[in-house]
């Protein structure tokens, strides 16, 4: 890794971040949701809808209520209509503003305005979704139905159709068409546990560096080192272990993990206190 | 490093002096989304946006002074949870219902009124041009109408045929459930072209116009078909007790388009992306009307159109939900808000 990628890649996780100012002059700095995330997310909503259309319909059956086949017909057709449309609406109208597949993404709604998600913004974006979703399917169905539609008519008309459909995969805030038309943003909202301070527990035996020793890392590697701890992978440690002696040019005498956490504690103050003076030093390859 | 060494303030104590605000925010938080603002006492409603601003303050110092990353991501993501509930909630979904069917509804719905006009004036058209040219050529029917959707009742049928497809001297008993399949294909069908000719709008409102035109096209169709076997009286009936509320959701579907599509060309001083938004709350409104009508007139269709079979009883009922769509929506009323 050079200086040249790691600025790179600040650079594109800065592109996803929004400034989001709350009334108290805070900026939350909320990140776009990427595509996947947000298709993965559908994904997970459709098969739900349809799991739970089939055991509805394996419950009318054991009710008996359906033993000729055009009420399930109906039921198919209308349920699959009505919770379409309002499974969307009503789980984003909650106050998670999340489907379940969302939720389960770890992504969530928000209005781009910064203001409150109101109603008709969910419903605006949610009945657009029809558009995106089944009108490829449609030009595809007109096109095998009608055998006078000419084969690159139907081409046209998919490749149209697939603009719309994808349209947020061509602008840098991943808006479908329906964001656009609501006013909304779909953004990070993953929940991150408070773990635990690991600098706070006091440590017998713990090694001294020096200032010289200390000076060849910045903060990207704090925070790199800072993974490393809370993953406990002994591998991984002993890997980076290993590369940080070598660089401060220390022998191999006491144990990977006393080591890390040392060298993680003094290396964390003494950027804090850089902090404190105004220094932000990014990376090692950042000057002091 | 010895304690001499050591800055003032460290971020260990920052963090060990705050722990407690931010696991009991937490928890506040977790209680309220899993169980609503009813769940909290009133000591917990005081606390929580003192909490909140609690929370956001650490997450100012953290980000300027702590390098610890696990906590300024439990942080943010902590104040982006709590923003959202406290600015977010502040009505119940009862109270969004009431309000929305008292005011929002109809505000929205007159809020369209010149683009709805535009709306019937294009169905209006769509039909008046397949019936003068089914009228004067019956094989343009054939043009306009899909076989799937007349189901035999075209040119060459019968009187007998298309005064039977009306609710008059059916056989009834054999094709009873058919028909209820088909109109739940109706409504199904009705509410999707709605929702397209909506979601279609922001192309500056062609596709929407074009799709409005072809459903007068084949309105204008069938009822060339009818009157000219001496049944257009009959039709009407059959047409009229939910065509009234059907064919005004599909007009209001339109106009929620179309306004769309005029702010899309239009933005005025505002930005396009401010004006396309702004367009599409006020069209998502009228749109949930739209379904919500389209559910009356399917059934209608489905129960009412069955049960009754007098053509004058017919039109009575079409023209009383005509009546109760136009004055609920357009009659001002006390506490209007738009």
């Amino acid at each position: 890794m050079t200086a040249a990628t790691n600025a790179r890649m600040r650079a594109a996780s800065a592109k996803k971040v929004r400034e989001f100012v709350t009334p108290e002059g805070v900026d939350l700095q909320l990140r776009i949701a990427s595509s996947g995330l947000r298709l993965g997310a559908l994904i997970v909503d459709l098969i739900v809808i349809s799991a739970v259309l089939l055991l509805f319909s394996i419950f009318m059956a054991w009710v008996g209520f359906s033993a000729s086949g055009d009420i399930a017909v109906m039921i198919w057709m209308l349920g699959a209509f009505v919770l379409r449309t309002f499974w969307f609406i009503g789980f984003e109208l909650g106050s998670r503003a999340a489907t379940p597949g969302k939720r389960l993404m770890g992504i969530r709604v928000v209005a781009r305005d910064g203001g409150r998600l109101t109603a008709d913004a969910v419903v605006a974006r949610n009945l657009i979704r029809e558009l995106e979703l089944f009108l490829p399917l449609m030009m595809l169905g007109v096109g095998t139905a009608e055998d006078m539609v000419s084969g690159w008519t139907v081409l046209a008309g998919v490749t149209w159709s697939l603009t719309l459909s994808l349209f947020l995969l061509f602008n840098r805030d991943r808006m479908r068409m329906g964001d656009l038309i609501a006013g909304t943003w779909v953004v990070m909202a993953q929940r991150a546990k408070l773990d635990s301070d690991i600098t706070a527990t006091a440590e017998a035996g713990a090694m001294r560096f020096s200032d010289a020793e200390l000076s060849v890392y910045g903060i990207f590697e704090l925070q790199e080192l800072e993974r490393i701890l809370r993953g406990r992978d002994p591998r991984a440690m002993r890997e980076v272990a290993d590369t940080i002696r070598a660089k401060i040019g220390r022998p191999v005498a006491e144990e990977d993990d006393v080591f890390l956490l040392s060298y993680y504690r003094q290396l964390k103050a003494r950027l804090e206190r850089g902090l404190l003076f105004g220094k932000r030093r990014e990376d090692k390859y950042a000057s002091e | 490093m010895s304690a001499a060494e050591l800055p003032s303030f460290s971020t260990g104590r920052f963090r060990a002096e705050r722990e407690a605000d931010w696991i009991a925010f937490d928890l506040l938080l977790t209680k309220l989304e899993k169980r609503g603002a009813k769940a909290l006492t009133s000591e917990e409603l005081l606390r929580l946006p003192i909490l909140y601003r609690a929370t956001l303050s650490s997450l100012s110092i953290a980000r300027a002074t702590s390098l610890d990353k696990a906590l300024l991501d439990h942080l943010e993501a902590l104040s982006i949870r709590g923003y959202f509930l406290v600015y977010g909630v502040r009505e119940t979904r009862w109270s969004r219902i009431r309000r929305f069917v008292l005011y929002d509804w109809p505000a929205a719905v007159r809020a369209v009124w010149k683009e709805t006009l535009i709306i019937s004036l294009v169905i209006i058209l769509g039909a008046l041009t397949s019936w003068s040219l089914v009228a004067h050529n019956p094989e343009w029917y054939y043009n306009f109408v899909d076989e799937s959707m007349s189901g035999g009742r075209d040119p060459r049928a019968t009187v007998e045929f298309l005064r039977s497809t009306l609710g008059h001297g059916k056989d009834g008993g054999g094709e009873e459930s058919g028909l209820h399949v088909f109109a739940t294909f109706l409504f199904t069908h009705n509410s999707r072209v709605s929702i397209m000719s909506f979601a279609l709008g922001f192309a500056f409102g062609v596709p929407t116009m074009m799709l409005e035109y072809y459903q007068g096209i084949g309105l204008g169709a069938m009822l060339a078909v009818f009157s000219s076997k001496g049944l257009g009286f009959d039709f009407g009936g059959w047409l009229f007790i939910h065509g009234t509320t059907e064919l005004f959701a599909a007009a209001l579907s339109g106009a929620a388009g179309l306004r769309i599509g005029a702010a899309v060309v239009f933005p005025g001083a505002r930005s396009r992306l401010e004006a396309a938004a702004q367009a599409g709350k006020t069209a998502g409104k009228v749109m949930v009307g739209v379904i919500l009508m389209l559910l009356v007139a399917g059934l209608l269709e489905g129960f009412g159109r069955q049960l009754i079979t007098d053509t004058m009883l017919r039109y009575g009922i079409g023209t009383v939900m005509l009546l109760f769509w136009l004055g609920y929506y357009y009659v001002p009323r006390r506490g209007d808000v738009a």
